[in-house]
């Protein structure tokens, strides 16, 4: 059984346009998946590579339950993310580009309350929390502080313990590291490296971080305006496409820069 | 432990988990919470002074009455609007954090995610009811000798389910409409208010919106309310009043759980559950 099976995925959103035809303003489908098709094997780490808007983040979102897909289906552990979304919300967690919190609360706090979702009573956490905090390197001390006096560094710490604490089977990684500094961003690619090796997790790492790709995944996907074009380890992509580098493999790929961005891409980014 | 039993376990848990952020958030807003009560109280303030004002201008009422019916229509507005917007901010003020996904994406039920937040709600409203009641009474020197503040317990606790119902589908809407959704909360919560008799009986409203008023919880809990403090009506005395609220409670949560179920399978085919703005 594959830990993730996707199958012609398709995904739309409809957008109003600012012309008016009659009465009423007109609206557009805009895509941004396209019959996505993978498979994850359990434990393997799987990183996409994909500009704004390429649909790495509706990627995610429809793995996670939070969108209903318009076409295709996709499987967690052979549990449907529609018809069986219960069962697949308690094998997957997600850390995203934003470490969203309740800025009042403590770390603890937030913590406990996300814990409580997945049915981690207190007796549980008392002793969980301040653990799991120190294996992500957030100093414990601390742990009663309000979020909003944290770095924000600090505070993709705790979204990484907020997914760890659920023990998934499934982590889903939506740019971590985007907006950190350099020596956050080492700190939490050591840790995923550390949850993958010793948790038995398997992992999707979503990223425009080329090199954040090629040093943790075993595999790597290249989305582009909503379509999957390649999904292969980076070595033998820099072979298929005869570069040296990533980033030349994605242009290959792709036929633009990794930095270049067309109209299209920022509005499936206001999804995506 | 069997699967059925470790499920409501963990249902439990989740419930628990609801209740326990909701305290953790007022003591962290605790000297807005304070802020709020006076302002709550102050409100109170202008709509009971009415009674004085009637006399006043030469109006012959039995002074101490008429203030303890608008004490009592303040009371249960202040108390409807704690209720109603703790239960609407299950999404506003998630997505104003950013912690909806989280939330929505946990493998809990949405009728235990939205009770959770009920209970707390009906917990925290009476106790801010019952303090901003006593004080403001205290304020104007009413006695209730005859108040039976049982039954009133009574008839609130049982009105709260049919409010906790009726609240669970304003709470979708700001899933619907993330720019008005919340205020339009408000808006229900007016228009119930105005065709229960509020500040009045029901009997001087139009006869459409007495027909209404036949279908709105907060009638029975103020006409109820008002035997039990005025007129200290037992438990039984106000039983015409408390199965009506009983009937629309066993109607109106399985209905708002089904109506924000809908709310947020709307919300995931649309994208609207990420959006902040």
């Amino acid at each position: 059984m594959f830990a993730v099976e996707v199958n012609n995925l398709r995904k739309e959103f409809s957008r109003r346009d600012a012309t008016r035809t009659r009465m009423r303003k007109r609206r557009r489908r805009v895509a941004a998946l396209e019959g996505v098709t993978f498979t994850i094997e359990r434990g393997e780490c799987v990183a996409i590579l994909g500009q704004n808007g390429s649909g790495k983040s509706t990627l995610v979102r429809l793995l996670s339950t939070l969108l209903l897909p318009d076409g295709g289906n996709a499987r967690i552990f052979g549990h449907d993310v529609v018809k069986e979304s219960r069962a697949v919300q308690r094998l997957v967690n997600r850390v995203s580009v934003e470490a969203s919190f309740f800025k009042k609360m403590s770390s603890e706090e937030n913590l406990a309350y996300a814990a409580r979702f997945y049915g981690i009573p207190p007796s549980a956490t008392r002793t969980a929390i301040p653990e799991i905090l120190q294996s992500v390197g957030f100093p414990v001390g601390r742990r009663h502080e309000g979020m909003e006096h944290l770095s924000r560094g600090m505070q993709q710490k705790v979204a990484l313990a907020r997914a760890l604490l659920t023990s998934p089977v499934l982590l889903l990684l939506d740019e971590p590291t985007t907006g950190l500094d350099p020596r956050s961003k080492l700190e939490v690619q050591d840790f995923i490296r550390e949850v993958w090796t010793s948790h038995d997790a398997t992992i999707l790492l979503c990223t425009h971080d080329l090199r954040e790709a090629e040093v943790l995944a075993d595999r790597v996907g290249i989305l582009d305006r909503g379509r999957l074009i390649a999904l292969d380890p980076a070595e033998v992509l820099k072979e298929q496409y005869d570069v040296e580098t990533l980033e030349e493999a994605f242009f290959a790929a792709t036929g633009r820069t990794f930095e270049e961005e067309e109209d299209g891409d920022l509005e499936r980014g206001v999804f995506a | 432990m069997r699967e059925p039993a470790a499920a409501l376990r963990h249902e439990f848990i989740g419930l628990y988990g609801m209740v326990e952020r909701n305290w953790y958030l007022i003591k962290r807003y605790a000297w807005w919470e304070i802020a709020f009560f006076f302002w709550t109280a102050a409100n109170t303030l202008t709509i009971v002074f009415i009674a004085k004002g009637v006399v006043a201008e030469g109006g012959t009422v039995n002074l101490d009455r008429l203030t303890t019916i608008l004490l009592i229509g303040a009371v249960i507005w202040s108390y409807l609007g704690i209720v109603f917007e703790l239960l609407i901010e299950t999404v506003a003020w998630e997505r104003w954090e950013g912690t909806i996904e989280y939330t929505f994406m946990a493998p809990l039920t949405r009728a235990v995610h939205l009770l959770g937040t009920g209970i707390f709600a009906i917990g925290y409203g009476i106790v801010r009811a019952t303090i901003v009641f006593a004080a403001i009474a205290a304020f104007f020197g009413l006695h209730m000798p005859n108040a039976d503040f049982v039954a009133a317990l009574v008839l609130i606790s049982v009105a709260s389910i049919s409010f906790v119902g009726i609240g669970m589908m304003t709470a979708v809407l700001p899933l619907i409409s993330p720019e008005k959704g919340t205020q339009f909360g408000y808006v229900a919560q007016g228009l119930m208010l105005v065709v229960s008799g509020v500040y009045y009986p029901v009997s001087v409203l139009p006869e459409f919106m007495q027909w209404i008023a036949k279908i709105s919880p907060a009638t029975y809990a103020l006409r109820g309310e008002r035997s039990a403090i005025l007129d200290g009506a037992g438990v039984g005395a106000v039983w015409g009043d408390i199965w009506p609220m009983l009937i629309i409670g066993v109607v109106s949560v399985p209905l708002g759980i089904w109506v924000f179920r809908r709310g947020e399978l709307h919300a995931k085919k649309h994208g609207k559950l990420k959006r902040s703005g």
